[in-house]
């Protein structure tokens, strides 16, 4: 089976500051992969090379795409890459005001999508937003009002909708919980879960919470200062850790 | 008369100004960059079509300035005024005599000729702006013609009034490319952008100068369900009776009473004098009035 996702070398500096380096891996249809670190550690510099909203230092993120087959994505040209980041690709923020137009309702939000991909019915692209929304949870009469006044759980759950609506194949996602109460994670997660698994969505999450990776990641990037420290199957990183850094974000969770 | 470089620009600059039509025109719907000067009027009262119609200009031309379709209203007087004593021009309200025609807001109803120029004063170039305020990323949507996002603004009129509610400065399509803000003209006006004159579109504060060749091809925006609409008040003129012109709603009083006439003053006044009377008009309303 050809990777989704082949990395290769990705190194990234801010001058003299070492943001990410040496960092490989593959990533199957399919898989989900949790990419966890102190804050700091890159994991987030990492992430937005992957997705293209920085360009690498060095190295190579090769896609599988529809069309060509794999391609390295850094040194595609931008229309391509731009047009792969609203297709195949989906990035939900930690923070849903920087992934939402807070001034266009819900169903716009959802709809951006189908309409910069070419759909020009109404009728259409609302039916879809409508069939998302109940997708993410949000009542079909909240389909008009604007994200700001919706909660923090709504915009991100929102946020995950807008996102999916066209199918993508692979979703970066910075700290999606983050900033949530315990409660509302909780349905987020769930939801995630459900998701990726319905449509059999390749991820990548970056976060420091070690409870969305044990209940989403199939396998776990451990990074400290740049570097990739320690890489397994979720539970076997979180259950037997290697690394003294492993050792000790895993030693460092609260237990209630 | 001597105080001043003919049209009140000097010279480099109206060359300036002309390399940007040019280039405008070369590119239909693309806003090109120019250094826009400091113009003895408020930005927002027509600096850049002042500076488009000043480099377009020359001693032997007759000019016309419509402001809302009116020849009479104050910033179309001022204009008029400033060319008439910058550049000695001939003036005239007869959008049939003119050779250059400033317009804000307006399309003339009369079709123009080939020989003619329409210079619009437009107050914001980009189309994008309000739903991106980065010009970077506008001017990259631009050029990756990423224009999703202008249905996007439809798709939410439609979602809060039931029908596309923009009715002025209506987003078209230039030549199959570039999206384009057609200035704050009703979109009764959009169809019309296809004519045989030159347009010419201004924008002294934002510094963009954009062009539409003739003949060239205008679409407006819309959904397949949701088709574009050339939307009017639904009444005849009062005071000609026209039928097919953009009308004015003008308040009589207090208990209701209001009236509609042609925003295009030209247009109604020859329609007058060739014996058309509406509803509160008169037969000699003319003479009358004179």
């Amino acid at each position: 089976m050809t990777p989704l996702l082949q990395v290769q070398g990705i190194r990234k500096t801010y001058g003299s500051f070492v943001g990410c380096t040496d960092v490989s891996f593959d990533l199957y249809p399919g898989e989900v992969m949790g990419i966890v670190g102190e804050s700091g550690s890159g994991k987030s510099t990492l992430l937005n090379c992957l997705a293209g909203h920085l360009p690498p230092d060095q190295g190579e993120v090769v896609f599988d795409t529809l069309a060509d087959g794999p391609v390295d994505t850094v040194t595609m040209s931008e229309p391509e890459r731009r047009m792969l980041s609203r297709t195949d690709w989906a990035f939900v923020h930690q923070h849903a005001r920087d992934g939402l137009r807070m001034s266009v309702s819900a169903g716009g939000n959802i709809g951006e999508r189908l309409m910069a991909v070419g759909d020009r019915h109404y009728g259409n692209i609302r039916e879809r937003a409508i069939d998302w929304l109940g997708r993410v949870e949000i009542k079909e009469d909240r389909v008009d009002d604007r994200p700001s006044a919706f909660s923090g759980g709504m915009q991100q759950r929102l946020q995950i909708a807008r996102n999916l609506v066209t199918g993508p194949r692979l979703v970066f996602m910075d700290e999606p919980t983050g900033g949530l109460d315990v409660s509302v994670q909780a349905r987020l997660l769930d939801l995630l879960r459900g998701l990726v698994r319905e449509m059999g969505l390749s991820a990548i999450i970056v976060t420091h919470d070690l409870a969305v990776v044990r209940l989403l990641a199939d396998r776990l990037m451990v990074m400290k200062d740049g570097h990739v420290v320690e890489t397994g199957l979720t539970d076997q990183v979180l259950d037997d850790p290697q690394h003294a850094y492993t050792q000790l974000l895993v030693s460092s969770v609260l237990q209630v | 008369m001597s105080d001043y470089n003919f049209a009140y620009l000097d010279e480099q600059t109206k060359r300036m100004i002309r390399r940007a039509i040019l280039k405008g025109l070369a590119i239909p719907g693309y806003q090109v960059p120019f250094a826009s000067r400091e113009m003895p009027m408020p930005y927002g009262w027509g600096t850049g079509g002042v500076q488009v119609s000043a480099a377009t200009l020359t001693p032997d031309d007759t000019f016309k300035v419509i402001d809302q379709g009116a020849d009479d209203t104050t910033n179309a007087v001022s204009i008029r005024k400033f060319f008439e004593r910058t550049a000695n021009v001939a003036t005239t309200e007869e959008t049939d005599k003119a050779d250059v025609i400033q317009t804000r807001h307006r399309i003339p109803e009369a079709v123009l000729r080939e020989d003619q120029i329409l210079v619009y004063q437009v107050p914001i170039p980009e189309p994008l702006r309000f739903l991106e305020p980065r010009e970077t990323e506008t001017r990259k949507m631009h050029a990756l013609e990423e224009y999703g996002l202008m249905h996007v603004k439809l798709y939410e009129d439609i979602s809060q009034h039931g029908a596309i509610s923009t009715s002025y400065a209506y987003p078209v399509k230039v030549e199959g490319r570039y999206v384009m803000d057609p200035s704050p003209i009703p979109k009764f006006d959009n169809p019309k952008m296809d004519m045989p004159a030159i347009q010419l579109f201004g924008a002294g504060r934002e510094q963009r100068i954009y062009a539409v060749p003739p003949y060239t091809k205008i679409v407006s925006l819309d959904f397949e369900d949701y088709p574009f609409e050339a939307s009017k008040a639904d009444h005849a003129c009062d005071l000609c009776a026209a039928k097919d012109s953009y009308l004015d709603e003008v308040i009589l009083d207090d208990q209701g009473n209001r009236m509609f006439v042609c925003s295009d003053t030209d247009y109604c006044r020859s329609r007058r004098a060739a014996g058309h009377v509406g509803r509160l008009g008169t037969k000699n309303q003319l003479e009358a009035s004179a």
